[in-house]
């Protein structure tokens, strides 16, 4: 078996454990407790807000400031405009091209 | 049947929750925002099917990354690994250390996926980023199950269409990606994801811990922790605080 499909393996495996620990031990017909509720009601803002970060000013694991962050200034400015979800995206996209193509 | 008001991202609850019927002004609402951000990731799974070519992976194996893997971030990074020669070790250190978000994606997820332990453990393969950015804003356990299945399934589709397309169809990703400003259109969908839970000072404490410790983190700790670290937020909700939290409204609200 070659090296690829040995870390496709692994990796899957690993990963399937992650993703479904949550599900499997704490979801179905069980009352959780109040706290445990909470924390999980709570926990997508953080993760997905460190998404954010991460995706705008990482690049190859150091901190790099270049046009996306135009792009994500620009969505910020079409959200609080209530603009729907795709010209959000759309207008984070044509941002960033166009400091680009100027820069 | 209520007309959504405002942006897109707030869909009504349903008129009557007890009927355990969600509108299909509703449904079509979460299709919505699930087929965007789907469609906004296939550049990436063009990329990937790109990275699995430079890495001579075949496309049988590039479908076996995107279906049996199915995180972005981790297949990108084991892929490049491989590519640039690294051992079989570095490449599932890398991976796994990104996919560990996914153990906390379920503990988030876990009270709105109900049902049969087969059934548990069969979405449970749909824990992903955009699954869980679908669910978050919805309001009520059921409107969160339909918002975290429609999100992973559409991008499950697209991600393993766009690989395939990306293995067959180029030989390199060249600089489209950053010409046409793609890239930035990640950040933006979660953005826009997380906006609507925004509007509450808990909800903006929680988002702004979550990125001041992601970027301080990036320059000192391998790839994927940050992201981790950043559910340590959570303290910024007091979750041990006493009260019945199904008397509170879950998410933002509207009343």
């Amino acid at each position: 078996m070659n090296t690829a499909v040995v870390v496709l393996l692994v990796v899957a495996t690993v990963t399937y454990g992650f993703k479904a620990a949550g599900p499997l031990l704490l979801g179905g017909d069980r009352q959780l407790p109040g706290w445990l509720l909470r924390t999980a009601d709570a926990l997508p803002v953080p993760l997905l807000a460190a998404l954010v970060v991460v995706a705008t000013v990482v690049a190859d694991g150091r901190l790099v400031i270049d046009a996306r962050i135009a792009g994500l200034a620009a969505a910020a400015i079409a959200l609080a405009l209530r603009a729907p979800f795709i010209v959000v995206v759309i207008i984070a996209a044509l941002a960033t091209a166009g400091v680009r193509a100027v820069g | 049947m209520r007309r959504p008001t405002g942006q897109t991202l707030r869909v009504p609850t349903p008129a009557d929750p007890a009927s355990g019927v969600l509108s299909r002004r509703h449904k079509r609402a979460i299709w919505k925002q699930a087929l965007s951000i789907a469609i906004a990731i296939t550049p990436f799974g063009v990329a990937f099917g790109v990275a699995c070519n430079e890495a001579d992976l075949g496309w049988l194996v590039a479908l076996g990354y995107s279906s049996l893997i199915f995180t972005g971030g981790g297949q990108f990074a084991a892929v490049s690994v491989l590519g640039e020669g690294g051992t079989a070790g570095a490449a599932i250190l890398a991976a796994v250390l990104l996919n560990l978000r996914s153990l906390a994606y379920g503990v988030a997820m876990a009270p709105s996926l109900k049902g049969s332990l087969p059934w548990r453990a069969a979405v449970s393969q749909l824990m992903i980023d955009e699954s869980v950015a679908v669910a978050s804003p919805q309001t009520g356990a059921q409107a969160r199950t339909y918002g975290y299945l429609a999100g992973g399934l559409s991008v499950f589709v697209l991600w393993n269409i766009s690989t395939l397309v990306g293995v067959l169809a180029f030989s390199s990703a060249g600089d489209l990606v950053t010409d046409l400003g793609i890239d930035a259109t990640i950040p933006a969908a979660f953005l826009a994801l997380v906006w609507p839970r925004l509007s509450t000072n808990e909800g903006r404490a929680l988002a702004a811990g979550g990125a001041v410790i992601a970027l301080v983190l990036v320059p000192l700790v391998p790839a994927g922790i940050p992201i981790v670290a950043a559910a340590l937020a959570v303290v910024f909700a007091r979750p041990w605080r006493p009260g019945d939290p199904t008397s509170e409204p879950l998410a933002v609200t509207e009343s």
